[in-house]
């Protein structure tokens, strides 16, 4: 298991706390909480050894599509292909910034 | 949930847990029994009356993957009637009978019959007169003196209030035989012997076992296979020791008091608190 | 409550999370999950091991009501080490079952539902998870005088190893076909006792002695329900009507040695052979 650590400037929004996906074969947990920062915090934890450069890609091209919110991300990777990660993750951020707030507030 | 490695098989069934019955149950009077793997007698200890219980391998057994003292289908619910006996007839006395778990349990029974009639029911029938017994305000004790095994340990013995072990290397408790936990777990028995070394719960010794707080004591004895005179007297002591130690307590939370067992007690904290606080959670 | 036209009883049980499950089966609005993963209380012992966690190991626990009545809920999550029990998913279980049955005794009678989909002790944390669940099973048999305990057992993953017996200690225990019920795994049994005696491979024959139909039919589970969260809900309902049982199955011991001390083990036995044995029916 990498445990890894990504730290990106972002804007400070109002954001629902969310989780999304569970840590099983070919799966991943998102979770998104609040923080005071002005920083995206991207604490990953993944099975996939060796794995940082393909983190890093994946999250500078999220980046490009989307501006980051000012939060903690978790991520549990349990061998997930790239395409579920993004799905994931894209998932999460949309409940996490949907205003009409969620059920795990 | 799985078995011990072969090596119980090659050595013949383990005698351990008859000979610690028949020391501490000498004088006493034998208790007839649904099948002759599960023995029971009826006595006194530290003046209170008493009622020790064994399963022990029966190679007659009817049922043939229950031979080498094995809990199956007939010792699940044998050791359920032994015990349910001692809750009924106790049922309107003051002093309530107290119970002795002599613990020799190699695995459950693993086989197509066990499985097709419902030995997970068998144990749970087991599991359900212990914890009856024990909520009822029967002090139950076990004492391990060999293999305390998985779902067997769990139907025979862990729903004690104290667990006691004698201490020596044949005693062991885990919920999976070191070679099926490797195969299960594709790991090598070297990796998991390292692993263990720092993981408390997977190791296979009796004094990382007793790191989690769940044996009250462990026992010195100068030949765990033919006790001395001396041995048997010191058990004997020890559990009279616990009858009076127990202060009526009828639940399991001093097991929780062990120093790696932070998170069973941090949740069950952090639980109680959210419970109470509407607001919380 | 019941209305059919509700989105979220549509879905069926059986492919739905743990947590949607809890939520599906309380009252609207009355869940409340104690220990969320927001609480970020992991296993102590998985990442030591470089196994990565979850934020809720696996297990859900909530507070609700289920037509009013107050009940607990705890659901295992089958996706995560198989539903296997560690530490911290084992203390869950036995912790909120602990408090009900003080619920209860101060006055407020607080039923459970445990959603079991477990394969059993988890290996990495072996003794502590085997400890775990004698606990639960202790705080079963002393909550289940005051209020139902039920058991569901819907699949995918099927209730093996500990969580068997636990299943056999709950007031009901309900099945869908899905599920499966047995203390041994397949593939250990084979192991163990030779391709003979069973073949892990051969899953008609495995599903024949083990699946929800079977054990309805044999007379080890109280209820076989279909899979949508409506039917799962009302067989629950319906054991919280009942109330707490007359007798438990775990006590029927005279009757259960009886039937056992005279069963034919010269040969084999198949899905057929036991049921006219646990049902004291001849084979037709």
């Amino acid at each position: 298991m990498d445990t890894l650590l990504f730290l990106r400037p972002a804007r400070a929004v109002p954001l629902n706390r969310t989780l999304v996906g569970y840590v099983g074969s070919g799966d991943l947990e998102v979770m998104i909480d609040r923080t005071d920062g002005h920083q995206a915090e991207i604490h990953i934890r993944t099975s996939t050894q060796g794995s940082e450069a393909r983190w890093q890609q994946l999250i500078e091209r999220m980046e490009v599509d989307h501006p980051l919110p000012a939060m903690r991300m978790d991520i549990h990777d349990f061998a997930a292909t790239p395409g579920v990660i993004r799905l994931r993750i894209e998932q999460a951020l949309e409940l996490a910034l949907d205003n009409r707030g969620n059920t795990h507030d | 949930m799985n078995p011990m490695s072969t090596d119980t098989q090659t050595s013949g069934p383990s005698q351990r847990g008859r000979t610690w019955f028949d020391a501490l149950t000498a004088g006493m009077t034998a208790q007839a029994n649904a099948v002759p793997s599960v023995r029971s007698a009826d006595g006194e200890l530290a003046g209170r009356p008493c009622r020790i219980v064994l399963v022990q391998p029966d190679p007659g057994n009817r049922y043939p993957r229950a031979r080498s003292g094995e809990v199956g289908l007939l010792e699940g619910w044998a050791l359920a009637s032994t015990i349910n006996e001692v809750i009924r007839a106790d049922a309107q006395q003051g002093i309530k009978r107290a119970i002795v778990a002599i613990v020799d349990v190699p695995s459950q029974a693993y086989g197509r019959r066990e499985e097709a009639l419902g030995i997970h029911q068998a144990l749970a029938a087991a599991v359900s007169a212990y914890a009856r017994a024990r909520q009822a305000g029967h002090p139950v004790l076990a004492l391990l003196v060999g293999k305390a095994m998985s779902g067997a340990f769990l139907a025979h013995g862990y729903q004690a209030n104290f667990i006691f072990a004698l201490n020596d290397e044949a005693v062991l408790v885990h919920a999976m035989g070191k070679a099926a936990a490797a195969r299960v777990t594709q790991r090598t028995e070297e990796e998991l012997d390292r692993l263990a070394a720092d993981i408390p719960p997977m190791a296979y010794d009796l004094q990382s076992y007793a790191s989690l707080g769940l044996v009250e004591k462990l026992i010195d004895v100068t030949c765990a296979d033919a006790p001395a005179p001396e041995d048997i007297q010191s058990v004997r002591q020890i559990l009279a020791d616990a009858l009076g130690a127990l202060n009526g307590s009828t639940d399991l939370a001093r097991r929780l008091l062990g120093p790696n067992r932070a998170a069973s007690r941090h949740v069950r904290a952090r639980l109680r608190e959210q419970w109470h606080n509407e607001a919380d959670a | 409550m019941t209305d059919q036209t509700d989105a979220r009883l549509i879905p069926s049980f059986v492919e739905q999370s743990a947590r949607q499950r809890v939520e599906g089966m309380l009252d609207p609005g009355s869940m409340r999950e104690l220990l969320s993963p927001f609480d970020r209380m992991t296993s102590p012992w998985l990442e030591q091991q470089g196994v990565v966690p979850q934020f809720d190991d696996g297990v859900v626990v909530a507070k609700g009501t289920l037509n009013a009545h107050p009940v607990v809920v705890a659901a295992i999550e089958g996706s995560f080490q198989g539903g296997s029990l560690g530490e911290v998913a084992g203390a869950k279980i036995a912790g909120i079952l602990e408090l009900a049955l003080e619920a209860c005794q101060l006055g407020t009678p607080t039923a459970a539902i445990l959603v079991l989909e477990s394969g059993g002790v988890r290996l990495q944390e072996a003794n502590l998870g085997l400890a775990a669940i004698a606990e639960i099973q202790s705080a079963i048999v002393a909550l289940r005088q005051h209020q139902p305990v039920i058991g569901l057992i819907t699949g995918p993953v099927g209730c093996f190893g500990g969580m068997s017996i636990t299943a056999g200690l709950c007031s009901y225990l309900l099945m869908t076909r899905e599920g499966r019920l047995g203390l041994n795994g397949p593939l250990v049994i084979e192991q163990e006792a030779g391709v003979g005696e069973y073949d892990s491979r051969d899953r008609p024959f495995i599903w024949s002695l083990t699946g929800g139909e079977q054990r309805y039919a044999t007379g080890l589970v109280d209820a076989f329900m279909g899979q949508s969260l409506s039917q799962v809900r009302a067989a629950v309902l319906d054991c919280l009507q009942q109330g707490v049982p007359e007798q438990f199955r775990s006590d029927t011991i005279e009757a259960s040695l009886a039937t056992l001390g005279q069963v034919d083990t010269e040969h084999q036995i198949d899905a057929t052979r036991a049921r006219a044995i646990l049902t004291q029916e001849q084979p037709s």
